[in-house]
């Protein structure tokens, strides 16, 4: 009754239910690799409720038909010191469960491992940064950061997009529950994985391997685009970055320009080409920046410039000690990086 | 129950229960070798890995003398303890200390061989993970043959002063399993750095 | 016997002057104290590490929160993990070892007491390097105090270039020189065992706390040493240059990880058997019978300490092993189930037919079987290595192990503590405060564990300072602090309990529980020569014989 009343009061405190679209579950699947692992965890949870609704029953009927009563004699009980048969049963059976399981398993793990890349496949290498992610299409042309566009598979005519996943300094883990499980990012060791999203939207996910003090904001987006959608965005990213509108926007570029900026960004169509930080050529096309930490608003990008401790602290963003003159124009130069 | 009887009968067949320095000893050993065989696997795993820099076959030469000394040692460590185990402890001291100077002759044969690679041939164990790997590896067990040397050095002090006697024959042949281990491992790791390596 | 026993006062009475009593305690070589003083050590880290977790919980009650900064979470994370486990259940465990292992075979201390001494204090040393870090830790600017780095300590975050500055060597050190400890405390337990059982007490004659504590010692030998070795590695890469786990250098990150893990996972078995260990023992006597089926569960134990060293890359599951490595990871870590799986049984079965007291350590047992039974069933889950790559390194992770070592392993050592500190203290603990502390702990464990699956399963991930409102995580963050507390409260009852009883508590007398292994025949505490005479025995359970003539144990075995 307490329990129910602090449950009601936490769920007050905290406002509105979740939008359900917005909460990755792993058993709500819309990839194959998602859907073969729930349907694998089906398996696991039935085998695993039965043992434990069997071996809990025998453990609270004993408890309650074999505790001492009050007013009991004091003799003891009789001195059983174990039963082959009983024993060889137990033994057996387990055997037999577990090499069920294995045998599900092993079957899985090969289907989603070994599985063929169809000639359709988008290519996607993704480099994990601390604490960044770096999306190149080498097949298409296209760098990005933190935000994976990816066309939605038909079953009929699959366009998986297969990801190789590299590192450029630690360990990360890059997992979007309800697309796949999750595969490490570990440097001088290139892992593979692939995503078949069978509806669009935008799946959420973030690093899941401990990369250092600002693991916790590495934040995913994955938008699963419409074919057009997928391909306009393609041809956007693809174009580089407009020349100046105004001469606001001239003088951010040339702050840009000039100031350490590009010694970690990279702005085709700039001089720019700097690898260590996300590729800001379409800052503007996201709708985060600080890998998800902030939402992309012209206040943000500016406190991030200015302050980024105040956004996502030690982080590898400098301070870039900026004037409030410098720091307006730089911000309405970037807000031009569509 | 406030007190329990419990009485040795008369006629009791001989309770005998293994050394506790040989089970301990062995366990040590035991311990060791795990820490070795993650370093061998270490080895093994980088080989032709690196990405600059000295190649085994480049540098190294198979130190064929000094292998000879150290496993010779072995025999004489349990010539030393069996001369012990007799009571003839003139002979202990001797073959004793004909053991600590093969020991001692390996260690300086290492030395040497050590100097040669990082001033003539420049691998330190920072150049590739062929150094660091190797030097890692030999250096572990030279730090096990130095242990053992110190150990059978203070032996040898206490036998010149007349301390060590057949009574202490037990204890010899319990530290003579490390000094026989300290020589397998050897052998592990000359065959893995010096033969299958290169 | 009982006239030769020379009646001791309880330590801590008695007319000795203060420095002379503590300086006994320092120098002593006696397993009763080295075992006494390994536990107090681990009780005090244990509430050190639990506020540790509280912090974290604390922080993490609600998203964004600003209770401590990601530096000082991390810091927390990564001490609470390392404190828990290498100064807290090691030592604990030791000690408990340490303490009874010979009173349980009729021996007279250890086999090397002074290699006793030794293991507690390069133990005791390794904690305190560990903790002078927040002092001592501040190496070049910002690069903070307490090692961060996670209590696997994963390459290359653990390089020069991502941890600069000495906090990731004060884990390094202090866990080698706590690992030599251990080692010598593993050499001990298995030359004891071996070497100095009482006339008559044959392998098969062992309480079943020696024998898995044999397997414990074994698996000691053999599981600290990759870890020592990997840590050296490790410093050689720090501050000579090596290139071990240098991946530019063409170094392999995930070579660490394997290393890490052939330590990692043995270890966790090493910490869960000596509680098997209490648990066989106090449920046959609180059941009133003996343990179903000895041999079984000898051999179930050395088949799990041999296949426990077959299982390691299941913690790897996500780093892109080829199918076939994965597949093979999977075989061994469901078949380590059917051992595991047979121990419970066969505990189920000593209770079957019984006559079941439910004083205190009994309810801890109880609580013990019913989480270890879902801990194993959620390993098996995490052991399917697709349904890992969802759950692991997510907060269902953290709930299996935390299931297993406070659900498990806490409870059977909170049913050790009660059992054995009659013997231990000479007085018996208050009924009414166990009972409370159970009644809280287990009401806070299963708030926190419980609903800590759910946000794993909700795609939180783990080792984390903050997270993002709206993916349906927040409510359960708030159930599990909650319990978190409760649990604190317990544990406050415990050791309340503790020490008033010290001072307080009725005499206990020599055998309390009418038992059946050879500590029970001593005084409470025992005498420093533990026994008066070396007992002979003639089977697994000598008091029943005695108690019992007409019927003793040797027959039927």
């Amino acid at each position: 009754m307490q329990l129910a009343g602090a449950l009601l009061a936490a769920t007050l405190c905290f406002g509105a239910p979740p939008d359900p679209s917005q909460i990755p579950s792993i058993f709500r699947p819309q990839s194959t690799p998602a859907n073969s692992i729930f349907h694998l965890s089906q398996l696991v949870l039935a085998i695993t409720g039965a043992i434990f609704a069997v071996v809990f029953s025998l453990l609270a009927y004993s408890v309650r038909k074999f505790r001492q009563r009050d007013g009991d004699d004091g003799r003891e009980p009789p001195q059983v010191y174990g039963s082959n048969q009983v024993e060889l049963a137990w033994t057996v059976i387990p055997t037999l469960i577990v090499l069920v399981l294995f045998l599900a398993t092993a079957r899985v793990i090969h289907s989603i491992q070994d599985a063929p890349k169809p000639a359709g496949a988008i290519e996607v290498i993704a480099v994990g940064h601390q604490f960044w992610w770096e999306f190149r299409y080498p097949a298409l042309g296209v760098v990005t950061a933190n935000e994976l566009h990816v066309p939605v598979s038909n079953p009929a005519n699959s366009t998986p997009t297969f990801l190789t996943l590299l590192s450029a300094d630690t360990d990360h883990s890059f997992w979007v529950p309800r697309l796949a499980g999750k595969t490490d990012l570990i440097p001088n060791h290139p892992n593979h994985t692939w995503i078949d999203p069978q509806e669009t939207g935008v799946y959420l996910g973030q690093c899941a391997q401990y990369c250092g003090v600002q693991h916790a904001k590495m934040l995913l987006r994955v938008y699963v685009d419409s074919p057009e959608q997928f391909a306009q965005w393609v041809q956007a990213q693809k174009t580089p970055a407009a020349n100046a509108s105004n001469d606001a926007v001239a003088e951010g570029r040339r702050i840009f320009e000039t100031t350490a900026c590009v010694n970690c960004h990279a702005v085709t169509g700039t001089i720019a080409d700097g690898h260590f930080g996300p590729d800001l050529t379409h800052l503007m096309s996201r709708d985060t920046i600080a890998a998800g930490a902030a939402a992309n608003t012209p206040e943000n990008l500016r406190t991030w410039i200015q302050n980024p401790d105040a956004i996502k602290p030690s982080s590898l963003m400098p301070a870039m000690q900026l004037s409030n003159h410098d720091l307006d124009v730089l911000t309405a130069y970037l807000e031009t990086l569509r | 129950m406030s007190s329990v009887t419990l009485t040795r009968s008369t006629a009791e067949p001989e309770w005998v229960l293994p050394s506790r320095g040989r089970v301990g000893m062995l366990s040590l050993i035991g311990a060791e070798s795990a820490i070795f065989t993650i370093f061998v696997v270490a080895y093994i795993f980088y080989l032709g890995k690196s990405v600059a820099g000295p190649t085994p076959q480049d540098v190294l030469e198979l130190p064929i003398f000094s292998t000879i000394c150290l496993l010779s040692s072995s025999l004489t460590i349990h010539l030393a303890v069996r001369a012990l185990r007799q009571a003839k402890v003139g002979a202990f001291g001797l073959w004793w200390f004909v053991t600590l100077t093969l020991g001692a002759i390996f260690l300086v044969s290492t030395g040497r061989e050590w100097h040669h690679l990082i001033y003539d041939k420049g691998l330190t164990v920072s150049t590739n993970l062929f150094g660091t790997t190797y030097y890692s590896l030999v250096g572990l067990h030279a730090f096990h043959v130095t242990v053992g040397l110190l150990a059978i050095a203070l032996t040898m002090i206490l036998t010149l002063f007349g301390k060590v006697g057949p009574e202490h024959s037990e204890r010899a042949e319990v530290f003579s399993l490390y000094w026989h281990f300290v020589d397998v491992v050897w052998v592990v790791v000359f065959t893995v750095v010096y033969v299958i390596g290169r | 016997m009982s006239s030769e026993t020379i009646a001791l006062n309880a330590v801590g009475e008695g007319s000795r002057p203060v420095g002379e009593r503590l300086h006994d305690w320092v120098v002593t070589v006696d397993h009763k104290k080295l075992g006494i003083l390994y536990i107090l050590y681990a009780l005090f880290f244990f509430v050190v590490a639990g506020i540790e977790a509280l912090i974290m919980r604390i922080q993490l009650i609600v998203p964004h929160n600003h209770f401590v900064s990601p530096q000082t979470f991390n810091r927390m994370m990564t001490m609470h993990g390392t404190t828990m486990i290498f100064f807290m259940v090691m030592p604990i465990l030791f000690g408990f070892g340490t303490y009874l292992i010979p009173l349980m075979i009729g021996a007279r201390d250890m086999a090397f007491p002074r290699l006793n001494a030794f293991s507690f204090w390069m133990t005791a040393f390794g904690g305190l390097l560990l903790y002078f870090s927040f002092i001592g830790g501040n190496g070049l600017y910002g690069a903070g105090t307490a090692p961060d780095v996670g209590w696997w300590a994963y390459a290359p975050l653990t390089a020069r270039a991502f941890s600069p500055g000495h906090s990731t060597d004060f884990w390094t050190l202090a866990l080698l020189v706590s690992g030599i400890g251990s080692v010598g405390t593993g050499i001990n337990f298995i030359a004891t065992i071996l070497c100095m059982r009482c006339p008559g007490m044959t392998l098969g004659k062992m309480p079943l706390l020696a024998w898995l504590n044999l397997v414990v010692g074994g698996m000691v030998i053999f599981c600290i040493s990759p870890l020592t070795a990997a840590q050296i590695m490790l410093c050689i890469d720090r501050y000579l240059g090596g290139h071990f786990f240098d991946t530019q250098a063409g170094g392999s990150a995930v070579l660490w990880m394997h290393f890490f893990w052939i330590f990692g996972h043995p270890e966790v078995y090493i910490l869960v058997v000596p509680a098997f260990a209490f648990v066989s023992e106090i449920v046959p006597v609180f059941s009133r019978k003996p343990i179903f089926g000895y041999p079984i569960m000898v051999a179930a134990t050395i088949a799990i300490g041999f296949i426990s060293f077959s299982v390691w890359a299941h913690h790897m599951f996500t780093i892109g092993m080829s199918s076939y490595g994965n597949s093979f990871f999977v075989f061994t870590t469901v078949a380590i189930a059917v051992p595991t799986g047979i121990k419970i049984f066969n505990w189920l079965g000593t209770m079957w037919g019984g006559k079941i007291q439910l004083r205190v350590p009994m309810l801890f047992c109880i609580g013990f079987l019913f989480q270890f039974l879902i801990a194993g069933l959620t390993g098996i889950m995490l052991g399917t290595a697709p349904f890992n790559w969802q759950l692991s390194g997510s907060y269902f992770v953290v709930a299996h192990f935390h299931y297993v070592i406070v659900g498990g392993i806490v409870f059977a050592l909170f049913g050790a503590f009660y059992y054995w500190y009659p013997k231990m203290s000479g007085r018996m603990y208050n009924e009414t405060l166990g009972k409370c502390h159970f009644w809280l702990f287990i009401m806070g464990f299963h708030l926190t564990f419980d609903f800590m699956h759910i946000p794993g399963l909700l795609g939180m991930p783990r080792r984390i300072y903050t997270y993002e409102p709206g993916r349906g995580w927040e409510v359960w963050n708030f159930i599990v602090t909650i319990g978190a507390f409760l649990q604190a409260a317990g544990v406050l009852v415990f050791v309340v309990n503790l020490l008033w009883s010290l001072r307080k508590g009725d005499t206990a007398g020599n055998d309390p529980w009418d038992a059946w292994t050879l500590e029970w025949s001593t005084s409470s505490p025992p005498p420093d020569y533990d026994f008066a005479a070396t007992p002979v025995v003639r089977s697994r359970r000598p008091l029943w014989d005695l108690k019992h003539p007409e019927d003793p144990d040797w027959k039927y075995e």
